[in-house]
């Protein structure tokens, strides 16, 4: 039985032009730092967006301001309609439920089994019944190919096994977005093909919004359906990834492309 | 070789031993008993403390930062004797032994609160994070994800400032508490052979402290895996 992913709240209609993340005037400060500048951009529900750019350019704090890690010096972040910021933390937490998040070191609970990893949220967050989200949670392990590890411990698992629970953990509170930051850099080349599947798999038969930062700049090609080029917190340029790869416009961006490719 | 009795004031005498055992075992039991209950109270509301050192107020954290750190930085003696001698002025009267149970259980709080905050910075900051991905409720995040994993680290802590709080115990002879140097005292006093007495208690201490040790030791591997 295939896993069902759709997103636990009103889904929006993919092919709708109404931006599901928006961005307006975003200013992001660390110390005298300013890592985003006034930045605007919007997405709409259903894309998959790759953020590229030099390190330091503040993609990272784009997925992080989105999952509510990072407080915004000025300027509106909006999902779906609903602020994430300003907003009251009622309001907030709400809007936050619709995102997910994989990060680059995993972070599972070392504590939990890896099915409890997986059930944790959506028996405390969405009250779900526990056998309930143990049969998800199990369909969730087989999409990502570790049904057989369900009582395993994380660090009984490989560094790519562990990014496989962490995206079925991810999945499991049905987001409408999910975030990806550099999930494969922290994983040893054979490891990153398994990722990379499984993530190539939810992309194509799911109509969850991908918002990831990458430098694997084939899986930003293979899945993306745009891509956003960043320096100095602005982005400078964006398209469908044929265009940026193939003819990118701007310099800057034939620069950073002639290093990472 | 041989030694006259009380010549040379260093002989060992067998018989003062047995003499004392009926108030060795009756100290015993309160050196245990103020262990038990000290550890209890420093458990506890060092963990009040350490929360209290995180608070995101500083109308909470600075006071809780001002009393710890003085509490922490005066000698249990001095704070035994203020509660002992002190406190009844202003009428509020207890037993001796209450009143050593509840100065070493507060003194050593502000040790344990030292302890619970560095298991709980210890977690890695990604969990924290991973938390607030998954939306999870705060004391869901505490109860289920931060403290299992600070438990590890805080549990050995935690037993060494047990065995240091067994060794602190004869301080309370300052306030007269029958634990195990007072009844050695009082033997000694009413014997006027001190050596026997004192030579057992050394050695109580060592057969329940070195136990303890190895204990937590053996704790702290087990936590470790």
């Amino acid at each position: 039985m295939p896993a069902d992913l759709s997103p636990a709240h009103t889904p929006v209609p993919a092919d709708s032009d109404s931006p599901l993340i928006t961005f307006d005037n975003v200013t992001k400060r660390f110390g005298s730092t300013t890592v985003l500048d006034d930045l605007c951009f919007s997405v709409r529900p259903g894309r998959h967006v790759t953020l590229i750019g030099p390190s330091g350019s503040g993609k990272t704090t784009i997925l992080r301001l989105l999952m509510t890690l990072e407080t915004p010096d000025s300027g509106t972040i909006q999902v779906n309609g609903d602020r994430l910021f300003p907003a009251a933390e009622r309001e907030r937490r709400q809007a936050r439920k619709k995102i997910g998040m994989v990060f680059q070191q995993f972070n599972l609970f070392p504590n939990m089994s890896v099915l409890r990893n997986i059930t944790e949220a959506p028996v405390r967050v969405l009250g779900l019944a526990p056998d309930e989200a143990e049969a998800r949670a199990k369909e969730l392990l087989d999409l990502v190919g570790l049904a057989d590890r369900a009582d395993a411990k994380p660090a009984q698992l490989s560094g790519g096994q562990q990014q496989r629970v962490a995206i079925a953990r991810a999945l499991a509170m049905r987001p409408q977005v999910l975030l990806l930051d550099e999930v494969t850099s922290a994983l040893d080349p054979e490891s990153v093909a398994g990722v990379l599947d499984v993530l190539r798999d939810i992309a194509t038969t799911t109509d969850i919004t991908m918002l990831c930062v990458t430098h694997e700049m084939n899986f930003a090609r293979d899945i993306s359906d745009e891509v956003m080029m960043f320096d100095s917190g602005k982005v400078i340029e964006s398209g469908p990834p044929e265009k940026i790869f193939a003819a990118p416009e701007h310099e800057r961006t034939r620069e950073f492309l002639g290093a990472v490719l | 070789m041989t030694y006259s009795a009380g010549a040379a004031g260093s002989s060992w005498d067998w018989s003062a031993v047995w003499d004392f055992m009926p108030r060795f075992w009756d100290g015993v039991l309160v050196t245990l008993q103020v262990l038990a209950l000290g550890s209890l109270i420093s458990f506890s509301l060092g963990l009040v403390w350490a929360l209290g050192l995180r608070a995101p107020s500083r109308l909470v954290r600075w006071p809780v930062t001002a009393v710890t750190e003085f509490i922490r930085t005066t000698p249990l003696l001095v704070q035994l004797f203020f509660l002992f001698f002190v406190l009844p002025e202003w009428g509020v009267k207890f037993s001796a032994l209450t009143t050593g149970v509840l100065a070493i259980g507060l003194h050593y709080s502000t040790y344990t609160a030292q302890v619970y905050r560095a298991g709980i910075d210890a977690v890695p900051k990604g969990q924290w994070e991973a938390a607030t991905a998954l939306s999870l409720p705060v004391h869901r995040t505490w109860l289920a994800v931060i403290l299992p994993q600070a438990v590890r680290r805080i549990v050995p802590a935690l037993g060494n400032y047990v065995i240091s709080m067994l060794k602190d115990t004869p301080l309370l002879a300052g306030i007269s508490v029958l634990e195990l140097l007072q009844q050695s005292r009082l033997e000694g006093a009413s014997t006027f052979q001190y050596t026997e007495p004192l030579t057992v208690v050394g050695i109580a201490f060592i057969l329940i402290a070195y136990p303890a040790s190895l204990l937590v030791r053996a704790l702290e591997r087990r936590l470790a895996r």
